[in-house]
């Protein structure tokens, strides 16, 4: 594939996962956002859900890559979609953290304006208390948590001067955890949603495929590896 | 929607209201989808005429009751109550109906019966019924509860009959329980002495109680319970975060039916 189609394509992949976040500043501008019944609640669920659905397309690359030869370019884009992924789940975290939490940023916005910043720290003190109590009781908010822990780990890690200074092998071994990473989002999901509700149901089929797709390939590497042992060990 | 005759009635907030698109279309109806905006798009399917009503169990006599005759039976009352769900939201909403107490009375349940069952319409041809719940829809309260006079038998909301989404054509309305209490769309009264099951605790026990009362000081498993996100007509993304009251701020009227009551146990 050309240099040129390769950064037309990389323009693509930003303008495909920019087009959730366009979509959530238009419907604020336009004010649409703010005549939904609970905007806080429909912003959450938003972003999270985005976060999840880049993250497996994330984890899609390489699977599609191994169809065929000619496939092998995506990987080029791997990096960035998991970016965008970060960038989806820390949307989704800060509101939970700025808007789910009460945090007035009105009144904060005001403050700084006329020259009060304390106030930022003052609304801070009101809102930590009940994010504490969250984060040492609640295990969806937890395994949440965890989840955008490590892609903050393989964000700050993304960058090609930090992989050659950390060496292949041991960036290769963090960078695993992406797996560990979406199926703490899918089981964040579920816990989330009443007992009854199978909304998570498609995520988990799509990450379960995923998930499959690379133990077959391991496991037929393996096969194909057999006869050429067997072969070595007849001739000695 | 047809317009409904309401008088006013004593029980009645004067807290601002919550718009009528608002409370129309952010709905829990499971029977018709598991997310807040499906009532509003698919319970156009529900046919609520013609509709009967049957009243089973320890009664004088079984009945099946139409519910126009239903309707009539008592004047109209239009009553603003606050309307609090286990999520952590709340509403105000101008109900349209008459005192539960006065229904059950014509029923003329046993002196044996301590218990009323709401059953709600199942219907696969009407509404979607989506897996992972024993339809129909149970719900049931204590027949001192269900006594009190702010229990109401509702038909309407906002001046006008109930919209599909919001339970038509008849629903019950507890103010100072979670809204899931309040079922929707009910084909029967069941009285008898035993505790009915009901269908949230059934799913969970663990998050969702019988009397489920609204109590700040009672946590819901995966959230406080201490605070609520008040839908009005602010229009802001902000929510808007008012302290949750002990039995959603109607303890003068219901605090009676739970004394001596271990709350954080019957939750």
């Amino acid at each position: 594939m050309s240099k040129r189609a390769i950064i037309a394509l990389k323009v693509l992949v930003h303008f495909l996962c920019l087009v959730p976040f366009a979509w959530l500043v238009h419907s604020y501008n336009s004010g649409a956002l703010a005549l939904k019944a609970d905007p806080v609640n429909y912003i959450t669920h938003f972003t999270g859900d985005w976060a999840l659905y880049i993250l497996l397309a994330c984890l899609a690359v390489t699977p599609l890559r191994r169809f065929s030869p000619k496939l092998a370019f995506l990987i080029r884009f791997r990096r960035l979609i998991g970016l965008y992924a970060f960038f989806y789940a820390t949307l989704h975290l800060a509101t939970y953290i700025i808007l789910f939490s009460g945090y007035d940023i009105v009144m904060v916005l005001n403050g700084i304006r006329t020259g009060q910043p304390g106030v930022i720290i003052k609304e801070w003190k009101i809102v930590w208390p009940p994010i504490l109590n969250d984060l040492l009781k609640r295990r969806f908010i937890q395994v949440g948590f965890f989840a955008w822990l490590i892609l903050l780990a393989l964000a700050l890690t993304s960058p090609a001067f930090i992989m050659r200074a950390m060496g292949g092998k041991n960036w290769q071994r963090l960078h695993r955890l992406i797996y560990v990473a979406a199926i703490a989002a899918v089981i964040h999901f579920w816990w989330l949603v009443k007992t009854g509700v199978r909304t998570p149901w498609k995520d988990t089929a799509v990450l379960t495929i995923l998930l499959l797709a690379r133990i077959a390939f391991t496991a037929m590497k393996r096969l194909r590896a057999k006869p050429a042992l067997s072969t070595r060990t007849t001739k000695s | 929607a047809d317009d409904l005759h309401a008088a006013p009635s004593q029980y009645t907030t004067t807290e601002p209201q919550t718009p009528f698109n608002k409370a129309t279309t952010y709905n829990n109806f499971y029977e018709f989808g598991t997310d807040k905006s499906d009532p509003a798009r698919n319970a156009h399917t529900l046919k609520t005429r013609p509709w009967t009503v049957q009243v089973t169990g320890m009664v004088k006599k079984p009945l099946t009751l139409d519910i126009d005759s239903i309707m009539k039976y008592r004047p109209i009352e239009s009553r603003v109550y606050r309307h609090r769900c286990v999520e952590a939201w709340s509403m105000v909403i101008p109900w349209d109906g008459y005192s539960l107490s006065q229904f059950i009375s014509f029923c003329e349940p046993l002196p044996s019966a301590k218990f009323v069952q709401f059953l709600s319409l199942a219907d696969r041809k009407q509404m979607n019924l989506p897996g992972g719940f024993d339809w129909p829809y149970s719900e049931g309260l204590r027949l001192d509860e269900a006594m009190n006079p702010l229990a109401l038998l509702t038909f309407g909301c906002y001046g006008q009959t109930l919209p599909n989404q919001n339970g038509a054509p008849i629903r019950v309305v507890m103010p100072w329980k979670y809204g899931f209490k309040n079922a929707k769309s009910i084909v029967k009264f069941h009285f008898t002495d035993k505790q009915p099951h009901t269908t949230w605790n059934d799913q969970n026990s663990s998050e969702y109680g019988f009397y489920s009362n609204v109590n700040p000081t009672v946590d819901h498993p995966r959230w406080s319970q201490a605070r609520e996100r008040r839908i009005d007509s602010t229009n802001s993304i902000l929510p808007r975060f008012i302290p949750t009251q002990m039995f959603n701020g109607y303890s003068d009227q219901v605090a009676s039916l739970y004394t001596g009551m271990n709350l954080k146990k019957y939750y």
